[in-house]
């Protein structure tokens, strides 16, 4: 137990430092490494930021989803810790993505918000996961809060493809992706390095947080369930 | 008791049900009025800004009226302990959850029959209905939206916050199904042929068979205990 304990700190020091490693790494691969784009000037360094919470989002909502199926297979709670945690992060990250994109759209297209398909699916995909977090608080029990936001998760992941699909139906002015989009798009070789990096440095930050939030609902379920029997 | 048997039972219940007391349709109805009457004070009087927005103007009120209906069909079981008995009846969880949603479904689309032609009237749309394109989009659409509202509708009702979090929870997700309603709605009623929406109706139709089969596969984790 206690050679298992000492095991997960060390795994924790080791990914903290990993963490902040490559976050000093990334804010010096997007501000300094990276060339400046020709028409959008330093403003589009912002991009780096903006895509890599993107993909941590959307990586946090799949973790949701496939911890929402197991903990449906199999009733082991610890799913149920895992999705609940995952959510939160995964909101985190799109309300970074919410601010950093109109943060970058002012100078560009010379507004803050444009009911764009892209933006708007963000915005919803940002409202049917707190919707999920406050099904959460509004069910007591553990065990029935975790079926709700088990179905409720993976409803709500199944409907992005549709709303995924909604987008291409609908003009827009959000550019098309620039990694495997349409010919004539793509990154310059430096900054998709510079985009790799922040990437990394994202997904090392979501791992840590990740294993905090776990940590920490663990024990408020603990203290939660010491409470009911103390009465 | 086979599978559409029990569907029809527990549909022939809820209709009866409602039939005797016509409480949700009437307040359904009355709702979806009121909320015409109120997206009109947005408009100025005879701008035709007002056409370009009746198709949303009435997909909202058709989904806050169908949201009072959805709302009411599983929390009016679980107040006086109706939900038990029909856990206990001898049939499939998914027959219980395929018979709410063709109650809200017929339920829902009653209403939209009734008032639309009041829409009609009061926003003053041109009266060219192509019928075939709108019967599918009201077909199409109503279903969609009571497929993943009576799942919620289940879940919402045995909380402590039960009208609170009914909408929270499916607006969100029924946003693709109301673009598709509202973009397809306006082209219908202007007696466009059924070829120019037909990418938002195979949409609609995704959207009701995903849901279906999800909705029906999870359902019985939901009304478990």
């Amino acid at each position: 137990m206690k050679a298992q304990q000492s095991g997960r700190y060390r795994l924790d020091l080791i990914l903290w430092l990993a963490a902040t490693a490559s976050v000093a790494l990334a804010l010096y691969f997007a501000l300094l490494f990276a060339p400046t784009e020709r028409t959008m000037g330093h403003v589009q360094r912002i991009f780096y930021f903006h895509v890599a919470s993107a993909w941590v989002a959307f990586l946090a909502f799949f973790v949701v989803f496939v911890a929402s199926v197991l903990y449906l297979a199999t009733r082991d709670l610890r799913h149920d810790v895992l999705a609940a945690s995952s959510a939160e992060i995964g909101v985190l990250f799109t309300t970074l993505v919410l601010t950093t994109g109109p943060l970058w759209a002012k100078p560009v297209w010379n507004t803050y918000w444009t009911w764009d398909p892209r933006l708007t699916t963000t915005l919803i995909l940002w409202l049917i996961y707190i919707a999920y977090l406050m099904l959460r608080s509004f069910v007591g029990e553990d065990e029935k809060a975790a079926r709700f936001a088990a179905v409720f998760g993976i409803v709500g992941f199944a409907d992005v493809p549709i709303v995924y699909l909604s987008i291409r139906l609908w003009r827009t002015l959000h550019p098309k992706p620039v990694i495997g989009g349409a010919e004539g798009s793509g990154l310059h070789p430096t900054m998709l390095i510079a985009l790799l990096v922040c990437l990394t440095a994202f997904a090392l930050l979501y791992l840590c947080l990740l294993r905090l939030r776990i940590r920490l609902e663990r024990v408020q379920r603990q203290l939660r369930r010491a409470q009911l029997e103390r009465g | 008791m086979g599978y559409l048997r029990g569907i029809a039972a527990i549909y022939w219940k809820d209709l009866v049900l409602e039939l005797r007391t016509r409480q949700s349709l009437s307040a359904m109805l009355v709702f979806c009025l009121t909320v015409a009457v109120l997206f009109n004070f947005a408009f100025e009087p005879g701008s035709s800004a007002v056409q370009a927005v009746a198709p949303g103007v009435l997909w909202s009120a058709f989904a806050f009226a169908g949201i009072l209906g959805i709302s009411r069909s599983f929390s009016f079981e679980v107040d006086r302990g109706g939900l038990q008995g029909l856990l206990l009846c001898p049939v499939e969880r998914g027959v219980i959850y395929f018979a709410k949603v063709l109650g809200n479904f017929s339920f829902m689309l009653l209403v939209e029959i009734i008032a639309l032609p009041v829409f009609v009237i009061l926003y003053d749309l041109p009266l060219s209905v192509n019928l075939g394109a709108l019967a599918a989009v009201l077909v199409a659409g109503t279903l969609g939206f009571s497929a993943v509202g009576s799942l919620l509708s289940a879940m919402s009702a045995s909380t402590r916050a039960r009208e609170i979090l009914l909408p929270v929870l499916l607006f969100p997700v029924a946003v693709p199904l109301l673009i598709a309603t509202v973009k397809s709605t306006g082209p219908a009623l202007t007696g466009r042929p059924i070829g120019e929406i037909a990418v938002w109706l195979r949409l609609l139709i995704a959207f009701d068979l995903l849901f279906l089969a999800v909705s029906s596969l999870t359902f019985e984790y939901v009304v478990e205990d």
